[in-house]
């Protein structure tokens, strides 16, 4: 399956499973809330360059918030997450090999202790942002600090099953690598 | 001119991160005050659409509730009806009624019924999508009802979908009045419990206790809700020393896990009403 196609179906497949299933799950609490959509972004292929991601992080953003029904919400978090990655891979990723072999960030790639570090870093950032706009609309400081905690939790647990449920390949980006 | 343009080459990503996010931010504070966003009436076509088809599924599971909420409320008008009451009979002559009109009076609200087609509980701010839109006769502010009691207000509308600020938003501030008495205050949600409602500013001189029930109040100022519809049963009475009022936490009647129809009411005397508020002389 070519990227271009697989991404396709992923950025509908996310924002179907956010809208549908996550958000029609009954509220624990007023913290706890499953997000998992930006899972996404951090599944883009390396070799997007950087304007094209924040591009496409904006109109994923945007896509999710059409369904919640605030457009802007979601948007500003993708775009801020989509902006650090390219940052944040380039600490991770390992420096002994000059070219890299595998075509996106996962714990095959970047190994398991990097890929958990990318993960949590880009979740707490993402929800600090989300939560940082709700708040300065209504809430308190708790409301910001308990909200963040609770949802990131969750989030990396989402995250975790997701990894277990779907085991990605670590596709080859080119052949002549090998 | 030429350093410009090195500029913003060298910030291009940068720049396009403060812009993408200027442009969000921009939306997010347009919407929030009017409502009103890029592509809305698009956007709310398609995942109006989308939400119909998965709302077929749903709908299913949710036949057997539905069907008792229609049931219980067809049983609650019946009620109402003039032949479920009786008394003897007061009359002492015949009177010939010569009047051409009906004295029942004018038609003030007409109810249109809509699909819930989606909903939300579990947000900040939720909102509901009906299948009914512009072309079958919504018009934005309408007051929304379900069976059991207020759902909301209408805010935006595209040809066939509507979407709809339910009473579950941050946002959402409706007048309520207290059936005894008839004290008015208003009405939120804290965010907390899709179950309970906060209603604020009612008097120290009402005489509440746990269980009064609550209803629409007579004035409402744009929403046009019709008067008198139920809203809940007071939960919990609280107290603040230093104002002159209790703030009440309302049980809500209306579940809205369960919401599958609505009515949107159409106040049709609301432009002569809204006409006649405008010539109050403003000094």
């Amino acid at each position: 399956m070519s990227g271009l196609l697989k991404n396709t179906i992923r950025f509908i497949f996310f924002i179907l499973v956010q809208a549908y299933v996550l958000d029609k799950v009954p509220p624990l609490h007023e913290y706890v809330k499953p997000i998992l959509y930006f899972l996404f972004i951090l599944w883009l292929p390396f070799g997007i360059s950087r304007s094209l991601l924040m591009i496409i992080a904006f109109a994923f953003g945007l896509c999710m918030d059409y369904f919640t029904g605030t457009p802007g919400l979601h948007s500003i978090p993708c775009i801020l997450i989509a902006y650090v990655r390219p940052f944040l891979l380039n600490i991770l990723l390992p420096q002994e090999t000059t070219e890299l072999s595998y075509s996106e960030p996962s714990s095959k790639s970047l190994g398991a202790a990097p890929y958990s570090i990318y993960v949590i870093i880009l979740t707490f950032l993402h929800h600090a942002c989300l939560v940082l706009v709700e708040w300065l609309q209504f809430g308190d400081f708790i409301f910001f600090i308990g909200k963040v905690a609770a949802s990131t939790a969750v989030s990396l647990l989402l995250i975790f099953i997701t990894e277990m449920l779907f085991t990605r390949k670590g596709k080859y980006r080119t052949n002549a690598a090998i | 001119m030429r350093n410009i343009f090195l500029f913003i080459r060298r910030f291009f990503h940068l720049l396009l991160f403060l812009a993408l996010e200027g442009l969000a931010i921009y939306t997010i504070s347009k919407y929030n005050k009017t409502h009103q966003a890029f592509f809305a009436s698009v956007s709310n076509e398609v995942t109006g659409s989308i939400s119909e088809k998965y709302n077929r599924v749903e709908y299913y599971f949710r036949l057997k509730k539905t069907n008792e909420q229609l049931a219980n409320e067809n049983a609650n008008l019946r009620r109402m009806l003039g032949s479920s009451f009786e008394g003897p009979d007061t009359a002492k002559a015949t009177v010939i009624d010569s009047l051409a009109k009906d004295t029942l009076g004018v038609r003030k609200f007409n109810f249109l019924v809509a699909k819930v087609v989606n909903n939300s509980v579990s947000q900040e701010n939720n909102y509901i999508t009906v299948h009914r839109g512009a072309k079958q006769g919504v018009k934005v502010d309408m007051g929304v009802i379900g069976p059991d009691g207020i759902v909301g207000k209408v805010i935006f509308v595209s040809d066939n979908y509507s979407r709809i600020m339910s009473i579950l938003n941050r946002k959402s501030r409706v007048s309520a009045m207290l059936q005894k008495g008839l004290y008015t205050g208003d009405l939120e949600w804290d965010g907390k419990d899709p179950d309970y409602f906060t209603l604020s500013k009612i008097p120290k001189s009402a005489k509440v206790q746990k269980g009064d029930t609550v209803l629409t109040s007579n004035v409402s100022e744009k929403l046009s809700f019709p008067p008198g519809v139920m809203v809940g049963r007071v939960a919990e009475i609280s107290t603040d020393p230093s104002s002159n009022f209790y703030t009440l936490r309302v049980k809500s009647a209306t579940n809205f896990y369960t919401l599958q129809y609505v009515y949107l009411a159409d106040n049709l005397l609301w432009e002569e009403q809204s006409l006649l508020e405008a010539k109050t002389p403003k000094d």
